[in-house]
């Protein structure tokens, strides 16, 4: 069981290019969603002329039936200069994957809860350290994707692109850098010393 | 003695590594210390290398420190947690080591306990964060220090030659940013992939040492090829050291080859960090062939 929570407006605002394409998962069974908070988000940007189109939809870890959908919003989505997805981390994984080369942005921290925990038969994984570090990093996942779960940039151990740990494995950092490139966001590197909050309380934060 | 202080001088700085041994006896270890790298600038202790339990890099240090070296106290991340790292670099400046290194850390896989936790709870970068943290009288948890806070030299490392080159360069900025005073980097034997670097690494206007190891045997080569990230000896150099297995033995050809490497990067660094790797008695005759 998961829970997701919606990031801070000075984030958001501080993140976020002039015009969006917002894409609203409204959910799987694993996962509870701050739902009224980001439908008061969303007025707030249509109010404000920020959005070029909205989509909401259950289910976009799965990326067959997403990709459908998306290509019949092409449009709106080219109109925008990125993607706002509210969804937990391997949501925002998927569409950062699908829409390759484009810039896509994480509206919420997704943070553990006891119990049964959402099985994803996906490659993309996703930590729930509350603190989701996808807007750093082109949407690739720093806790899951390397080894050592470094959210600061790789190791010195990555040998023709590969993690050392496992050498069948891409260094996620690799990964990171390159999408970064590939979606014109490397001044991302330079944001500020990220450290972890081992302290994130799923109770109290909500 | 910080060795910031010989940068700023604009002084050629030479290091050199050791490393502790799996137990408790290093009379050799400090009588080989002072016997061959006396006249060196400062002496690397490696922190648990590959992820290899062994002495611990404070206690060496601080031996190092009372023989009347200059040591340079490496930490990773990989055994520690922020509590844990801040009380040693605490203790580390009690004991007057004034010089670190901050490294991330082979993961624990790779090593003798290969089923040990990986802490990783810092890394490089937010491990510099924290020491510039403490050396401004706070703590990482926002709590005071009391009198007055330590101040330290603070190293990192960065990979030259490694295929990842951008990835590489864009976590020595997040290091320089996190407040990293100089670097050492991985072992070199392609100058021009070296000057090459520099020339994009110049930028940040941090000190560079060149990292160098003396090869033993085309074998050793071979292994590091395969094994170590970043590392690459090219062929020709295999062949030299191939050639004849006596001279490479005695250490004659592998000196050579680390002179050279020396020599034709010297222009573009600010001073080199020899990993001996237990040859720590060819440091002064390659020191001498390379002309420092
Ligand atoms: S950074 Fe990774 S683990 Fe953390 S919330 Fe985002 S997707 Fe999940
Ligand atoms: S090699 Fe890459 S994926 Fe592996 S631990 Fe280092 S940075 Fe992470």
């Amino acid at each position: 069981m998961l829970i997701t929570k919606l990031k801070s407006r000075e984030d958001l605002q501080s993140l976020l290019p002039e015009k969006v394409f917002v894409l609203l998962c409204n959910g799987c069974k694993e996962v509870s969603f701050p739902e009224r908070e980001i439908e008061e988000l969303i007025s707030e940007f249509l109010t404000a002329d920020k959005v070029t189109g909205v989509l909401t939809t259950d289910y976009i870890c799965n990326p067959e039936n997403l990709s459908l959908r998306l290509k019949r919003r092409r449009a709106m989505i080219d109109e925008a200069d990125g993607v706002l997805v509210f969804s937990c981390g391997v949501g925002v994984q998927t569409v950062s994957d699908l829409l390759e080369g484009r810039a896509v942005y994480a509206g919420c921290d997704t943070i553990r809860l006891p119990g049964f925990q959402g099985v994803t038969p996906l490659e993309y994984d996703c930590g729930q350290c509350g603190q989701c570090y996808l807007n750093l990093t082109g949407g690739i996942c720093p806790v899951t994707a390397c080894s050592k779960s470094l959210v600061n940039g790789q190791c010195g151990g990555a040998q023709n692109g590969r993690c050392e740990v496992d050498p069948n494995m891409e260094c996620g950092w690799e990964r990171i850098y390159r999408r970064l490139e590939a979606v014109g966001r490397l001044d991302a590197i330079k944001c500020p010393t990220q450290i972890r909050n081992f302290a994130i309380d799923a109770n109290k934060s909500h | 003695m910080k060795i910031t202080e010989l940068f700023d001088r604009g002084e050629f700085v030479v290091s050199a590594e050791v490393g502790p041994p799996k137990g408790i006896h290093i009379d050799g270890l400090i009588e080989e210390a002072k016997k061959y790298l006396g006249g060196i600038t400062a002496v690397n202790v490696t922190d648990n290398q590959s992820s290899v339990m062994r002495l611990g890099s404070l206690a060496v240090c601080r031996q190092l420190l009372d023989a009347g070296l200059t040591p340079i106290y490496q930490l990773t991340c990989r055994d520690r947690n922020r509590i844990a790292l801040q009380s040693d670099l605490l203790s580390a400046a009690m004991f007057g080591i004034e010089n670190i290194l901050c490294l991330t850390g082979d993961h624990t896989s790779l090593g003798d306990h290969p089923g040990a936790k990986p802490v990783f709870d810092l890394d490089s970068v937010s491990l510099l964060h924290t020491v510039c943290q403490l050396e401004s009288g706070v703590d990482l948890g926002g709590n005071p220090l009391v009198g007055e806070p330590p101040k330290f030299a603070k190293g990192a490392v960065v990979s030259p030659c490694s295929d990842s080159i951008d990835a590489q360069l864009a976590k020595m900025e997040r290091k320089v940013l996190a407040g990293c005073d100089y670097f050492q980097t991985q072992a070199v034997f392609e100058p021009e992939k070296f000057i090459a670097f520099m020339e994009r690494a110049r930028q940040f206007g941090k000190p560079v040492q060149l990292g160098i190891i003396i090869p033993k045997s085309a074998g050793m080569c071979r292994y590091m090829n395969n094994n170590v990230a970043g590392v690459h000896v090219p062929d020709d150099m295999l062949d030299e050291l191939a050639a004849d297995k006596e001279r490479a033995k005695a250490g004659i050809t592998g000196v050579e080859i680390a002179a050279r490497v020396i020599r034709e990067c010297r222009p573009y660094c600010q001073g080199i960090h020899i990993m001996a790797l237990g040859w720590e008695s060819k440091v002064p005759a390659l020191l001498k062939q390379a002309g420092i």
